[in-house]
């Protein structure tokens, strides 16, 4: 108690900190509250939520939006699971975490631009392709180059989670569970997928999240045959300057963010690194 | 059966693993190649380095990078360290949930929210987009992870540790400056680490808030992308998967030493 005292006399050194919380946390979501209630010459209007609700073009992209966020993760929860899971048996299990961990290191730009060579009409996947005898096909700027992308992107974010949660795993239950006779199957849904499913969900989370927002694979990849609620917000921002439209976007989005979160349970933070946003 | 499942295993993790780093190691690889595509590999050359070195738009646009990112995490550091010491001297339970909820909100924001509600920042307050707005976005962005990795540090620092600095008659600064700061060094470390890679690492945000004249390498490698395939991008891929192998290795090296140093205050405190 004493110690607190002494150190929170002078505060000083707190101002900047809660300049910031003011500034740049709170002062900017309110910002994009209230411009949302501004048609683009200026007026306040409601129209921008009205216009958001009655039209199918919205609602369907903020619907596909949603799908396509689910594909994702779901693609991504698919791959990492399994690799957690024989993360966990491996040896040095810290250096193989590592190891799924360092991609996330290379710019995400260059990830991108390296799927836009592999999938091209000539590119790697393709030669592939036509060497097991299926031919060329038509990869990138498709929806399913889409999803693999964003997949390979995410997969380092539902890894560690998960991976956390299975190494806390009491290996106990599991032998108690195969000496009460439980078949394999029986034994991973019963026991070991219940007691990881936070890392689960915090997994979830960190994925499905960003997946509902990303803007620049829409183009690069998906050739804008996927229209997120990212990409509508860019869109509304940068290119036809109708930053109410966008907001009213943006606040939709954040409002879905907030019922994921409710969700997937607590405010969880994508830790370690590599948890880039 | 047992060796057989163990094969299994190690099988479905190299591939994991080679899908991870394929595209990366096709990036590098087509680097050296001769030739404009990234289609098949026409012989060795350094070509497309020279000409990265020769393009001084492009190495402009790298030093700018590197000056926004060590910029912002200096000062994202500076603020969130003293921001995880004022939350540590916070003692109303709600009051110290309210700041570390706060914190976290731009941590969880996607990308296109943080862009677009600080593009309409800036714009209110007429802060001109260009440099200035996009070091005060990386600083933004940065601080909440700094404040992360410096307050497990802090709160576990001991209490007594300070009793006796102030009992042997240190002052605030004294007790600041040579007892906290050196004790909670790793975590700044890594908060600086993360920081840079977060600022490194960043496109959304500064694509929204860049403007015209001012330019970082994600978002130049956004646009040149769009064109097309151009091997001197992948020569810059080259060299910024050197800049992250240094950075991984740096942090690395950060967390074992802070981890043994660790290990050696828990022995010393146990005799």
């Amino acid at each position: 108690m004493q110690r607190k005292q002494r150190l929170s006399r002078n505060t000083a050194y707190f101002v900047p900190y809660v300049l910031w919380i003011a500034l740049f946390v709170i002062a900017p979501v309110i910002l994009l509250i209230y411009q949302s209630f501004f048609n683009i010459d200026g007026q306040f209007t409601l129209a921008n939520y009205q216009t958001y609700f009655s039209s199918n073009t919205y609602l369907m992209m903020t619907l596909n939006s949603v799908w396509y966020a689910f594909l994702i993760t779901l693609a991504t929860l698919l791959i990492s699971y399994p690799t957690a899971y024989l993360l966990n048996a491996t040896k040095h299990p810290q250096l193989w975490l590592l190891l799924i961990i360092m991609p996330t290191w290379i710019n995400l730009l260059l990830k991108a631009y390296a799927f836009i060579g592999i999938f091209s009409q000539a590119g790697i996947a393709n030669q592939f392709l036509s060497f097991i005898g299926i031919g060329p096909q038509q990869l990138l700027f498709t929806k399913f180059s889409f999803i693999f992308v964003a997949a390979y992107i995410q997969i380092p974010f539902m890894v560690l989670p998960i991976y956390n949660s299975i190494s806390e795993l009491n290996a106990s239950y599991v032998n108690a569970s195969r000496d009460l006779g439980a078949t394999n199957w029986q034994t991973f849904s019963r026991v070991i997928f219940p007691l990881t499913l936070p890392g689960v969900k915090a997994g979830v989370q960190a994925v499905f999240i960003p997946s509902l927002s990303l803007f620049m694979l829409t183009r690069l990849i998906g050739g804008n045959k996927v229209i997120t609620l990212g990409t509508a917000i860019e869109e509304h921002f940068l290119t036809t300057m109708n930053w109410g439209m966008g907001s009213t976007i943006g606040v939709v989005l954040i409002i879905a963010m907030v019922i994921i979160m409710w969700l997937t349970g607590g405010r969880k933070r994508r830790s370690g690194k590599g948890l880039t946003k | 059966m047992k060796r057989l499942q163990f094969k299994w295993r190690y099988l479905y993790l190299w591939f994991v693993f080679i899908i991870l780093y394929a595209p990366i190691v096709f990036l590098i690889v087509y680097s050296f190649s001769q030739g404009s595509t990234m289609t098949n590999f026409h012989g060795f050359t350094w070509a497309h380095y020279q000409e990265l070195f020769a393009d001084s738009r492009l190495i402009a646009i790298f030093l700018d990078t590197l000056l926004v990112a060590f910029l912002s995490s200096i000062i994202a550091t500076a603020v969130g360290a003293l921001g995880a010491l004022g939350i540590n001297n916070v003692t109303r339970p709600l009051t110290k949930n309210t700041l570390l909820s706060l914190n976290n909100i731009l941590m969880v924001s996607p990308d296109v929210i943080i862009g677009a509600s600080f593009l309409i920042f800036f714009t209110a307050l007429k802060i001109p987009l260009g440099f200035g707005s996009v070091l005060l976005s990386h600083i933004a962005f940065s601080i909440p992870i700094v404040v992360l990795m410096v307050l497990p540090k802090i709160q576990e620092m001991s209490t007594s540790l300070l009793d006796a600095a102030a009992d042997l008659g240190a002052n605030n600064w004294q007790l600041l400056s040579q007892v906290v700061i050196p004790y909670i060094m790793p975590g700044i470390f890594s908060g600086f680490f993360m920081a840079l890679t977060y600022s490194l690492d960043d496109f959304a945000v500064t694509f929204f808030v860049t403007g015209n004249g001012f330019s970082t390498l994600s978002v130049e490698i956004y646009s040149r992308a769009r064109q097309g395939i151009n091997l001197e991008i992948n020569a810059l891929s080259g060299l910024m998967f050197l800049m992250a192998l240094v950075l991984v290795v740096g942090y690395y090296f950060i967390n074992q030493y802070s981890s043994r140093h660790r290990r050696a205050a828990t022995r010393g405190r146990r005799k």
